[in-house]
Parts: structure tokens; sequence; C-alpha cells
């Protein structure tokens, strides 16, 4: 099922950010989000994944389809990295985290507690969980932070992975992932802002 | 739902999970008052009752500014939001680990410090009835305080400013069980009370901290 998105308009703190926006995205294809910082590429992941409703428009083929890994990873420093994993995939319905943990090269940390990992294995720790969630549309955003170069190449094998397998993904990035995806760049949809409030204007 | 409350109830028990802190303040609590009333017996055994009751309230308080900001913080709670999961079902997932970390414990030691105290005897079983049926009541309405400053910087202090009015009923009527219990009186109709506080608070408060949850995460 396809995600489309049909003259959305979003908005960040009362502020509208983005309107007009129109795309699909179909299955087994990537789309690159691209703007400047504060163009409101993270409040569209946020409206797409439902934790804010959209100014205007519609989004249909979102409900519970979405796997969102957003700035934090939502890990338990005091858990080690089996058990925040087996925490997501028994939420998610109760999937095997072993392809997580291989795809992500973090067998050998397995019985590491979270809190003494290091920002790098801790987002491929977050970015595995998307494997163990099932879910069939990937939302990141910013993904690749302190990820190393064969982190990277990893992220990239498995959205790969993802895609042949019928999946999707948007994913908002600045660098190039080496994925065969279109690329949309937010800026032309910036929200127009909204005309001073002018109380004299009728008398002038 | 187990998973989350099995997570939550690890943590509690994990390094600076905070559980037994809650049983500390309401030994310490408790060890203070002969101190400040002096040591009169009669008016100990006479106050006994309110002031467990009090203790029992304030160490439930001292937890719940944990309770959601954790999960806040490193983003667990936007993925919750994302997840199959009903939020309804989150809070009442966290309100019943929350209970069962801090109401449950306080339950059992409050007749071991009734005798520091010198409830009259027959107090101790409505003593421990009443909080058993308070408790959970303190851990739901909190959960709904934690969810609404969710968020805030120092949300905290003005959690209990916001929690404690709402403290008041089950408060009441707790309190006046474990006291009609201590004299030998009739203790049916504040009993009823509190039960109907705490069955109406598990019925309704989850929907709304769910509520406030989706604004407060937008």
């Amino acid at each position: 099922m396809t995600l489309t998105v049909t003259d959305l308009a979003i908005a960040r703190g009362g502020i509208p950010v983005l309107e007009g926006l129109n795309f699909a995205l179909a299955p087994g294809r990537a789309l690159i989000l691209r703007g400047p910082n504060g163009a409101g590429k993270t409040t569209l992941l946020r409206t797409l994944a439902g934790l804010q409703p959209p100014l205007a428009g519609r989004i249909e083929g979102a409900e519970d389809r979405i796997a969102y890994a957003g700035h934090s990873d939502g890990l338990k420093p005091t858990l080690s990295v089996t058990e925040n994993l087996m925490f997501w995939a028994a939420v998610f319905g109760g999937r095997d985290i072993a392809p997580a943990l291989d795809a992500f090269a973090l067998g050998e940390l397995a019985e590491r507690h979270a809190g003494n990992l290091s920002a790098g294995q801790k987002r491929r720790l977050g970015l595995a969980r998307l494997l163990v969630t099932g879910r069939p549309i990937w939302m990141l955003d910013e993904p690749t932070v302190s990820l190393d170069r064969d982190a990277v190449a990893m992220f990239a094998d498995a959205v790969r992975a993802h895609l042949g397998q019928g999946g999707s993904a948007l994913i908002a990035t600045h660098i190039d992932l080496g994925l065969e995806a279109e690329v949309l760049d937010v800026g032309p949809y910036r929200a127009r802002p909204a005309p001073l409030d002018d109380p004299d204007g009728d008398f002038l | 739902m187990i998973a989350l409350l099995k997570r939550d109830l690890v943590l509690a028990f994990r390094a600076g999970g905070g559980f037994g802190l809650g049983l500390a303040f309401f030994l310490i609590v408790t060890v203070l008052v002969p101190f400040s009333v002096g040591p009169q017996s009669a008016l100990l055994s006479s106050i006994a009752p309110g002031v467990l009751w009090l203790g029992a309230l304030l160490a439930c308080l001292l937890s719940l500014d944990r309770l959601l900001a954790l999960d806040w913080e490193d983003g667990t709670l936007d993925l919750l939001a994302t997840a199959p999961l009903p939020l309804e079902s989150v809070v009442t997932m966290k309100a019943l680990a929350h209970w069962l970390t801090t109401g449950l414990p306080l339950v059992l030691a409050a007749p071991v410090l009734g005798v520091l105290l010198n409830l009259p005897a027959p107090g101790f079983v409505w003593l421990v009835v009443s909080l058993l049926l308070g408790t959970p009541a303190l851990s739901v309405v909190g959960t709904f305080g934690a969810a609404l400053t969710v968020g805030l910087k120092r949300g905290g202090l003005l959690l209990s400013l916001l929690v404690l009015p709402l403290y008041v009923p089950t408060l009441i009527f707790g309190a006046e069980v474990a006291r009609r219990g201590a004299a030998g009186m009739e203790v049916a109709t504040p009993l009823l009370m509190l039960a109907g506080i705490t069955a109406a608070a598990i019925a309704l408060l989850p929907f709304a901290s769910a509520a406030v949850l989706r604004v407060n995460l937008r």
C-alpha cells in the first residue's frame, strides 16, 4: 500500500512551516528529505508518524504502518542491548531479535548495558529496533548521526534489504547514503508567513 | 503490555531505579513524628492513622516525577506513541508498575510502623485494608499529574501542587477508615466511599492521562 500525502500543511509550535506538500511513497521505494536546518523535516516526519496532527491536508496509508526513529533512540541505560531490543520486539508483536543484532553487528555487545555503549553503538541499537518492529514504512530522522563509515554502510544495507522486501523508507539526511532514491527538497514548500495583524488597517 | 510492565519493574529494581526510596521516606517521616509531638502514647495512638496515611501519601508523591519524565527524556514515549500499544494502556501499565514498586511496599510496611506510633490493636487490619484500597488511586491520579507535567523543566514541584489537592478525597476517606477502625467503630461508609473513588479513578483517569500525553507529545 502506497503512502500518499495530499496538500499537507504542518506547523511547529503553532507556526506553519510547510504547506502544499504532495508526494507518494510506493512499496520498495525510498525518499530522501532534504532542506536546510529548521525547514520542517523533523516536523514532517513526526506528523506522518502520527505524533502531531497536520494543519491541513490528508495522509493516507500511514496508520499503524510506520516505524519512527527520531533524534533519541529510546534506550534504557540500565538494560542490556538484548533487553532493550527484546522490549521493543515484544511491544511490536514478538519478533526474533537475532537478525537485527546481526544486521548492525551488535552480537558481541549483546550483554553490555546500553548506558556503557558509545554514541555510535547506541545509534546502531536504535536503528536495529526498526528491524524488530516489522513495520513496512521507516521514518528516519538523521539516522546516520554519530555513525562511522562502516556503520553507515551497514545502515544502507539494512535499508536496501528492507526495500527489497517491499518496505519503504522516508529518510531526512544530509549525507549521501548511496541508495537509489528520489530526493524531495522541502525548501520550495516553505509556508509563507501569515499576514501580520493590522488592527488599524480598516481605519487608515 | 506485559512487556512494558516487566520492563518498568526491572528498571525500578536496577541501579538508580528508585525502588525503596518511597519506603525509606515513609519510614523516616513516621519515625520523626514521635520526636516532634513528644512521647505521649495516648496522643500518638489517636493521631497514628492520620500520620500513617499522610506519610504514605507523601511517599507515593516522591517517585511520581520520574514516572513519565525519564521515558520522555530518552525518546521512549515518542516511540511508544507510534507503537501498536494504545497510550491508554501505556499509562495504565505505568501506574500499575508505580503501585507495585511504591504503593504495595507501603501497604506492607504500614503495620510495622503502626507499632512505632502505638496504633490501637483493632486498627491494624483496617489500616492495611484502607491503604490497599486507597494507594492504587494515588498511583493513577499521580500518573495523570505526571502526564500533565511531562516535558516541563522542574516539573516535579508543579506536579506536587497539581496532584496533592486531587489526593484529598482519598486521604479523607482512607484516614477515616483507619481512624474508625482503630477506635472500634463502624467503617462501612468511608470504606465504600474510598473503594468508589479508587474504582472511578482507575476507570476514568487513564483516558485523561492518555489525552494530555498526546497533547504534550506534539
